[in-house]
């Protein structure tokens, strides 16, 4: 089926020699791009690369400082979205631009003449929308409202708002970085039906495989400059990583474990989320001493939640967190920290450090009070001074001096200044909250490794990701939560990534057994 | 008191009170609009004065009263324009812009009134306008259809509101770039585009609002005379949750409790009048307190829009 008929269809979109220049950041250095219609083409880097910043462009979101962008030959200049949809370009972004309060049928309507103008005329869109959902597969209900929707649909929602909109051209901006393994698979089929039907797609990611399975061809950036383009079927794993770090980067290889006795016991947990729902409902997790246990999950099941009940920043209705034996679960923060508890938080900007802070100053957010520092009265700012030195030193943060504002950093750099701050106490217990999230390789790397030195030093270690491949690589056990409670845990090289996808997906261990995740023909042909 | 007197009473005081929910009605609707674009204006009282005041001075030059609304609304739009271009373009802070545009209204109004009128006058206003048939229907018909024409008009507002905002593409873009712009700016809507047309029909509504006062309830104006029913009108957006029909049900108690309160001293009850007087200010306390429902609060209220930026 051919897709709604304003736009004209888009053969091939060429991006020449664009370059854009944020303050102090060349973020496209004379980046080439050609896209094809009938391809899925990958733009694959490091956060930070470049990528989304050429992609915004694309879609008219800011204007590029130099370069052209060609549709078919002829050159256009987009001063805002309008245009690029006018063009035939949608873009899905990574975090969803949809209005939640509205249903699916108004957030496809929105900015759109209506027929029947000025009055809406909802049906008439709910049956396009329908029709769109049946020839590609996408299932989605016109009248619900966004806000009840899971992730998945909620993507499913957006890739129908540019199809309505007939564009031939769509830009896919992380799209599986908030999906199950399973919602993947569906995600892919709905991407090759659309290539089949003569759509080009860029598909930005940093995770290899994906791009491996789904591309056509391959554009590599690294720090705003193009690295080059390869077909898919022709390259290695090893020459991509090579290509987007710019160097070899070799696989962690975990020694295995010596648990000793249960360090964290967290037991009969509830806890209320911020809608007023229960978040938690009865979550039990044990963690060892030198013991990584990984937290898996879709987003928003319950492990903002636990964390911040584990660190305090939100208390629990029932239940207790038990550290060497001592219920903690009413315990002031400061209590806590020093019960041996360490926290690596989510959002590291709003809850691990404060922006305006000094590098020095935020190593020493919890320290200050320490007879070590202060004789009560004032702080030895010399010891403080030598203590951050030592410690920024010993855990590589590039920084320009220890009284740069922390928010100067790059967003690895931030981590480890965090990192050094917890780990430096020695914590019997560490919770860390995606540690990695919009961190480069090299950081990556760096934290993890940092993270084994930790539980081969005793620490019981609970890892928070929304990185299944983080979770798979790093921990001993593998815990899924959802819904606000444990579906079940796997022991390291137990278990597929199919079936933890299917714990995620809230389907159990005993329901799961011989169920095909992954289907290798299209349904949706049939 | 005998029973007729009581009943006389009451149809008295709920008349009063349809009467006194007219200038509640426009500027709270107004404030509506403007709120669920994501805008807080607090220069409601300001505007509902230059409103009132431009009103009764064309009313009185002129002698004309449609041309004394339509200037209200005009000078509503001009302040709306005001509020717009510090808090919409320049993305200063609302709370603090809008506080700003209120004492610049009340000091321009009475300024002006000073300047070219000097002393209180009266105009004729609005007259009353019985409906036929319904109008005579016993206490109902004094309570609902004897009013003038901007009392009707007040009341229509609220499901021709309803309706703009719920049904037509123009009520969805000022809702999407209250909750999220980024995503209403990704699908070309343009934000701050809709952001000045909310706030300025808002306005537009407080300075009607303030004509309503002046050329059809009060039917004169003195300085600060609104005495702060723009704050109220405010505090009643929150109360009834966005919603056209729940600020009319805020009105209502509003005005009920402030025509009970006048009445109260017109029958000399024993409490000083003072303290009647501060009876609705207290309930907007208090219902600002315990009655708001935030479910449906703007997501991006008092948020400027800058693209990229989320």
């Amino acid at each position: 089926m051919p897709p709604t008929s304003t736009p004209q269809h888009i053969g091939r979109v060429e991006m020449r020699g664009i370059v854009k220049r944020f303050p102090g950041v060349l973020a496209n250095d004379h980046v080439d791009l050609e896209i094809n219609a009938g391809e899925v083409h990958s733009l694959l880097g490091e956060n930070g690369a470049g990528k989304s910043t050429l992609m915004r462009q694309l879609y008219g979101m800011y204007p590029p400082d130099e370069g052209q962008i060609l549709i078919d030959g002829k050159p256009h200049v987009f001063r805002s979205p309008a245009d690029a949809i006018k063009a035939g370009i949608g873009m899905i972004h990574q975090h969803f631009m949809l209005v939640p309060t509205l249903t699916v049928a108004e957030n496809v309507a929105l900015g759109l003449k209506s027929s029947r103008e000025p009055q809406l005329d909802l049906d008439k869109v709910s049956k396009r929308v329908t029709e769109l959902s049946k020839a590609y597969g996408l299932k989605v209900y016109p009248s619900a409202y966004v806000w009840q929707l899971s992730v998945g649909e909620q993507q499913r929602v957006e890739i129908i708002k540019a199809l309505y909109r007939g564009a031939s051209l769509i830009i896919l901006d992380e799209p599986t970085a908030v999906l199950t393994p399973q919602e993947v698979c569906d995600l892919f089929l709905i991407l090759k039906k659309m290539v089949s039907e003569g759509h080009a797609l860029v598909f930005i990611s940093h995770k290899l495989h994906e791009v491996m399975e789904i591309s056509t061809r391959v554009t590599v950036l690294r720090d705003g400059k193009m690295i080059g383009t390869r077909p898919a079927a022709g390259v290695t794993r090893d020459e991509m990583v090579k290509m987007m770090v710019g160097r070899e980067v070799k696989p962690l290889a975990p020694q295995p474990m010596q648990a000793g006795a249960p360090r964290l016991q967290i037991r009969g947990l509830h806890a209320m989320g911020d809608r007023g729902t229960e978040a938690l409902q009865g979550v039990d997790l044990e963690v060892r001493a030198g013991e990584i246990v990984g937290l898996a999950g879709v987003s928003g099941n319950g492990q903002r939640e636990l964390a911040q009940c584990m660190s305090g920043l939100r208390t629990a209705t029932a239940g207790t967190i038990l550290i060497e034996g001592k219920d903690i679960a009413h315990f002031s923060l400061r209590e806590r920290v020093e019960a041996g508890l360490a926290y690596v938080p989510e959002e590291r900007m709003r809850d691990g450090a404060i922006r305006d802070f000094s590098v020095q100053e935020n190593v020493f957010l919890h320290d200050h009070t320490s007879p070590q520092f202060t004789n009560g009265i004032f702080l030895n700012f010399k010891k403080m001074a030598e203590h951050a030195g030592a410690l920024t030193k010993q855990f590589a943060v590039k920084t320009a001096s220890l009284d740069t504002p922390i928010k100067n950093l790059s967003g690895g750099n931030i981590q480890k200044v965090i990192l050094a701050r917890e780990l430096s106490r020695k914590p019997h217990v560490l919770i860390a909250a995606q540690p990695t999230r919009g961190v480069d390789i090299g950081a990556t790397e760096y934290i993890h490794q940092r993270l084994m030195e930790q539980r081969a030093a005793g620490t019981a270690i609970l890892l928070i990701s929304e990185d299944l491949d983080e979770i798979r690589t790093l921990s001993d056990r593998i815990a899924v939560i959802y819904e606000g409670k444990i579906m079940g845990i796997v022991r390291r090289g137990e278990a597929t990534v199919e079936q933890i996808g299917l714990l995620m997906a809230g389907i159990s261990a005993d329901s799961a057994v011989g169920k095909e995740p992954c289907p290798p023909d299209d349904p949706v042909a049939a | 008191m005998n029973e007729v007197g009581t009943v006389a009473i009451i149809v008295g005081i709920l008349t009063s009170a349809v009467r006194l929910a007219t200038p509640y009605l426009y500027a709270a609707i107004g404030e509506a609009f403007a709120q669920t674009s994501g805008v807080v204006n607090l220069g409601v009282d300001g505007i509902m004065l230059v409103g009132g005041f431009a009103a009764f001075l064309v009313a009185l030059t002129t002698g004309s009263l449609w041309l004394a609304v339509l200037a209200a609304a005009f000078v509503g739009v001009l302040m709306g324009l005001l509020m717009s271009l510090i808090s919409v373009t320049l993305k200063a802070e609302q709370g603090i812009s809008g506080i700003g545009l209120y004492m610049f209204g009340l000091g321009l109004s009475s300024l002006l009134f000073k300047v070219l009128v000097g002393t209180v006058k009266t105009v004729p206003g609005f007259p009353t306008v019985k409906i036929p048939l319904l109008g005579d229907i016993p206490y109902l018909g004094p309570i609902l259809f004897q009013h003038s024409v901007l009392v009707y008009g007040a009341f229509l507002l609220v499901p021709v509101a309803w309706w703009f905002l719920e049904k037509t593409t123009w009520g969805l873009k000022i809702r999407a770039v209250g909750q999220n712009p980024a995503a209403a700016d990704s699908l070309g809507v343009d934000v701050n585009r809709t952001r000045y047309f909310s706030v300025c029909l808002g306005a537009a509504l407080a300075g009607i609002a303030g004509a309503s006062l002046s050329v059809a309830l009060l039917n004169l104006f003195q300085e600060n005379m609104t005495a702060g029913m723009g704050f109220i009108a405010v505090a009643l957006v929150y109360f009834g949750g966005w919603r056209p029909l729940g600020i009319l049900g805020g009105a209502l108690l509003f005005s009920a409790v402030d025509a009970m309160q006048l009445w109260m001293q017109v029958l000399g009850v024993k409490i000083p009048s003072d303290v009647a007087v501060m009876l609705p200010y207290l309930l907007t306390i208090a219902a600002l307190a315990f009655a708001t429902n935030r479910t449906r609060q703007p997501a991006a209220l008092n948020v400027p829009f800058e693209r990229g930026s989320n």
